[in-house]
């Protein structure tokens, strides 16, 4: 029987690592091969296929750190792109492998390929580079994509909130259900991910140098990233978080000339579109003279504390950035790190369940904390649901990447969801949020899916009952 | 015969989404938790059913190729690698617990049900599925079936053996049955008891039967901190024959402390050469007094401390620590090489001073975690398999702790199976009447050696040939290295 093999001779010459941002060798050598990883992983749940769990993608890195295939194996471009960098298998590894780093240097690998023209360009993961002109061009809609994450509207706030302006008019001037009849979305290829659009709230909030004063004695003072999808979508949770710190002694400042976290751009192999970012935050942030620096957007504080990591070949930022991650803290963890103001909370007779978000449970390994505040609002019931911490397949862009992946996990989790009856889900991450909204919609149920810092804010606003 | 042909004809067994081909992809299939051996399948095929299987099956022997039964791949003896090439029949996708009963005391599963939670299925009925291996968080039940796993509970409930009652099975022929009913006491021969351990050579597991055990009401974990490990040892002895049997009796040397203790925040101090974690359970009254009793054991035996996990939290912290010490090595060294053996529990104090003897003798650090209780070693190897001459080493150091088991009245594998691993060390444990033994048992089943060959009997010789051996009246280890 002739047998194939991957290290038979090919007559393409294998396409390396090059050196900048090239994956850490002594990262990949970490990975003892055990196996534990797997069960954690949501690709390889839902595919049972070796390749697709982070050891397998450890070993398809490795392979190509050791020169037996290269950045043009279409397994190796495919398996990078299909996973949601949801880190599970992270914070289960025995051995510490830094999984996030390695994979997010083999998409900037992939990325760099691309640029320089050496491999096709190809679904999955976007860039912000041209097209090259000897290669087939991307899909309409794809084009689109990249042109509106990696392009300037995220890196200039004002351009966002304008652009997010023109979406609440297409959701409220009734040109959302004519285009959803007319079928120009499903044309486009944006049919799956329109219906993740959420309800967009009119307002928005901009940081121009705020400051929101303690409630009763100052304890704390801290200033609050309000980055680009919560500043505008989610405007009503940065609301919520501020009068909840606010009610626990804790002043908030909105620091000026902030932006976005740079998250979608990192997670995405555009490393240094992220490290753009990171420099405007860092700047904005520095000698503010605050106790710390908040974020209720798990995926962004993921990115916020890896800051140091993201500039560590940058001389004249590394330090700036590490005493910036220093000071961030996600809002849950900053929450149940004091002691609460639980006098003034009243009664929220509600039934929840708690969806983790994966860069907080996984990347920052935040998981009691917010079932303690939770647990903390009088009358509140919190029911597990089974797989509380698999990701929802949201992950960023990833469901407008790999939908079909994406569609699978946000079933699966919201299955999970709707079994333990609760009529909230609770979690911290606008990618979750619309996630587990979007799927909701698409069964018609009537399940709310709230932040856990505005249960505390209803809590508070709501008050303790007068004493009998 | 032609791979692109059989290639298309699983497909249409299994459906196009559960066939593997791309050569990039089946690298990633090479090895499974031991990656000593490497051997990339031709083809990997994910099926869902008994029928699936069977319909694989048949083709593999129509083609006469390899069938390697696959779990979730964490095994420590190569037992799921493809060292000849074939077909990989990944468990992957069945994954399905199908029936509780618990009237009878049983539970229906597929084989790539995970251990861990099938125990966290049975949980709220008040049950669990007691072999818990270390890689419990992962392995499947198909896994522990085939290599007849154990783990820390396995020193009162048993290892896997006495909880498979029966199994469907689909033989190397295609043909499904199954062995038993899950009733216990059938008559007949044995099949489920031959079928557990066989590493997948003489058929392949579809569904099983599985014993349910009852949680305990109540339990009590203590970490006893000792100078060095022979206090530990002599402790562990002098517990089991003082006639307490705790739930679990694990000992972890200082190597072992240093991998585990930050990353699991035990927080344990430097001058603790070893740790031996306790556990028992039971009815609440009268816990708290066999703790005391099995603690003053420990005290007598030098333990400079003991320290008591008190909430689950706690409990959790010291088992994830215990049962992830072999991934944790990563942090000390780029590979290592677990060794798994077992001697009478009063000859571990000097078995364990024999591996410290051979640890400097091949310049190379050894950690160890095991279940002292079954006075099961698992000695840790560690070293960097890029460097050739520590390769080798490494090599003869595991064949040294081989030896000094077998000197001590022991056996050379626990629970991890022989797979290709081991294989070799067969013939110091058994007589070439031994082994034709276990051989023409294995021909009945497998004639054409077809069932994950390669594995389990000495390198080099087929069950034939072990056979042939025995009619000569030729001991197997007269012929080594001739």
């Amino acid at each position: 029987m002739e047998r194939v093999s991957a290290d038979q001779p090919v007559s393409i010459p294998l396409i390396p690592f090059s050196a900048k941002d090239r994956p850490s060798t002594d990262i990949i050598n970490t990975c003892v091969h055990c196996g534990l990883c797997l069960s954690s992983c949501p690709t390889y749940r839902e595919t049972g296929l070796e390749m697709s769990s982070p050891r397998g993608r450890i070993y398809l890195m490795k392979a190509v750190d050791e020169g037996r295939i290269g950045l043009e194996s279409e397994v190796f471009q495919e398996q990078m792109s299909q996973c949601l960098n949801c880190r599970a298998c992270e914070a289960v590894c025995p051995s510490g492998v830094q999984y996030g780093a390695i994979l997010e240097a083999s998409r900037a690998q992939i990325e760099q390929a691309r640029a320089a023209g050496k491999i096709p360009a190809r679904p999955g993961v976007p860039s912000e580079v041209p097209d090259n002109p000897a290669l087939p061009p991307r899909p309409l809609w794809q084009r689109a994509l990249r042109g509106a994450v990696f392009g300037g509207l995220f890196k200039h706030m004002g351009l966002f909130r304008a652009f997010t302006g023109s979406m609440v008019l297409y959701q409220k001037s009734g040109a959302q259900w004519i285009a959803r009849k007319s079928g120009i979305l499903k044309l486009l290829g944006l049919a799956e991910t329109e219906t993740m659009l959420p309800a967009l709230s009119g307002k928005m909030i901009a940081p121009r140098g705020q400051i929101f004063p303690a409630e009763g004695q100052r304890r704390y003072s801290v200033a609050l990233v309000t980055g680009c999808i919560m500043s505008t979508a989610f405007a009503e949770v940065h609301e919520a978080t501020i009068r909840v710190l606010q009610k626990n002694g804790v002043e908030v400042i909105l620091p000026p000339g902030q932006g976005c976290c740079g998250a979608l751009h990192t997670h995405g192999g555009d490393l240094d579109g992220g490290r753009e970012l990171a420099r405007i935050n860092i700047a904005a942030f520095e000698g503010l003279g605050v106790d710390a620096i908040i974020i209720n957007a798990a995926g962004c504080g993921g990115t916020l504390k890896e800051y140091g990591h993201l500039l560590h070949d940058d001389p004249a930022w590394h330090e700036r950035a590490v005493a910036f991650s220093k000071k961030v803290r996600d809002i849950h963890e900053f929450l149940a790190g004091i002691e609460l103001n639980r006098a003034a909370l009243g009664r929220l007779e509600i039934s929840v369940t708690y969806q983790e978000p994966c860069h907080l449970a996984h990347a920052q390994r935040i998981s009691a904390q917010p079932r303690a505040l939770l647990k903390a609002i009088p009358g509140l019931e919190l029911r597990e649901m089974h797989e509380s911490a698999l990701c929802c397949g949201s992950a960023g862009i990833y469901n407008v990447t790999q939908p079909e992946m994406a569609a699978r996990l946000g079933a699966r989790k919201v299955t999970n969801a709707l079994a333990t009856g609760a009529a909230v889900i609770a979690t911290g991450n606008p990618g979750c949020a619309l996630q587990l909204a979007g799927e909701l919609r698409r069964r018609g149920k009537d399940v709310q899916v709230r932040y856990i810092v505005e249960l505390l804010d209803e809590s508070y606003r709501r008050g303790p009952a007068p004493a009998a | 015969m032609n791979r692109t042909q059989l290639v298309e004809e699983l497909r249409r067994v299994v459906g196009p989404g559960g066939v593997v081909d791309n050569p990039h992809a089946l690298m990633t299939y090479d090895a499974d938790g031991c990656v000593m051996d490497t051997g990339e399948p031709h083809v990997v095929v994910l099926p869902t059913t008994a029928q699936e299987v069977s319909g694989v099956v048949r083709l593999a022997a129509r083609y006469g190729v390899p069938i390697v039964p696959r779990g979730a791949g964490t095994g420590l003896s190569g037992g799921a690698t493809a060292i000849s090439g074939g077909i990989v029949v990944s468990t992957a996708r069945m994954d399905k617990i199908l029936e509780v009963d618990t009237r009878n005391g049983r539970v229906l599963c597929q084989p790539g049900v995970i251990n861990w939670e099938l125990s966290q299925y049975l949980k709220p009925y008040g049950y669990q599925f007691a072999p818990d291996p270390s890689s419990q968080k992962a392995c499947t039940v198909g896994g522990n079936i085939a290599n007849n796993s154990g783990g820390p509970h396995c020193l009162k409930y048993g290892i896997t053996a006495s909880h498979v009652l029966g199994v469907e099975l689909v033989l190397p022929d295609g043909a499904i049955i199954w062995t038993g009913d899950g009733s216990p006491a059938a008559p007949g021969y044995d099949l489920t008891g031959v079928v557990t351990g066989s590493e997948g050579t003489i058929g392949l597991v579809t569904a099983a039967w599985l014993k349910l055990t009852r949680l305990p009401e109540a339990l009590r974990v203590v970490l006893a901190l000792f100078p060095d490990i022979a206090g530990a040892s002599a402790s562990v002895s002098q517990v089991i024959a003082g006639g307490f049997l705790p739930a679990a009796l694990e000992i972890m040397d200082r190597l072992a402390i240093k991998a585990v203790n930050d990353m699991y925040r035990l927080g344990l101090p430097e001058s603790a050469g070893a740790a031996l974690l306790i556990e028992v359970d039971g009815v609440e009254d009268g816990l708290d007094a066999l703790l005391d009793d099995v603690t003053a054991v420990c005290r007598r035996n030098g333990a400079i401390e003991v320290r008591p996990a008190r909430t689950l939290e706690e409990q959790n912290q010291v088992w994830a620590a215990r049962k992830n010490a072999f991934g944790a090595m990563g942090r000390l060294a780029p590979t290592y090489y677990l060794v798994d053996t077992v001697v009478p529990r009063t000859r571990l104090p000097y078995t364990m001073e024999q591996v410290g003897r051979i640890s400097q003798e091949y310049r190379l650090p050894i950690a160890n975690v095991f279940h002292a209780g079954d006075g099961n070693l698992h000695p840790i190897i560690l070293f960097d398999r890029r460097d050739r001459s520590q390769n080798q080493r490494a090599l003869e150091a595991a064949t040294g702790v081989m030896h000094v088991s077998i000197e001590q009245g022991g056996v050379i594998s626990g629970e991890h199976g022989i797979g290709v691993e081991k294989q070799d060390y067969m013939t110091l444990l058994f007589t070439t009447d031994d082994l034709a033994a276990m051989a023409g048992l294995h021909q009945s089943f497998d004639p054409h050696d077809l069932f994950n060959p390669g594995k389990v009997f000495p390198k080099g010789r087929g069950c034939g040939e072990l056979a042939a051996l025995r009619r000569a009246g030729i001991e197997w280890s007269a012929l080594k290295g001739a």
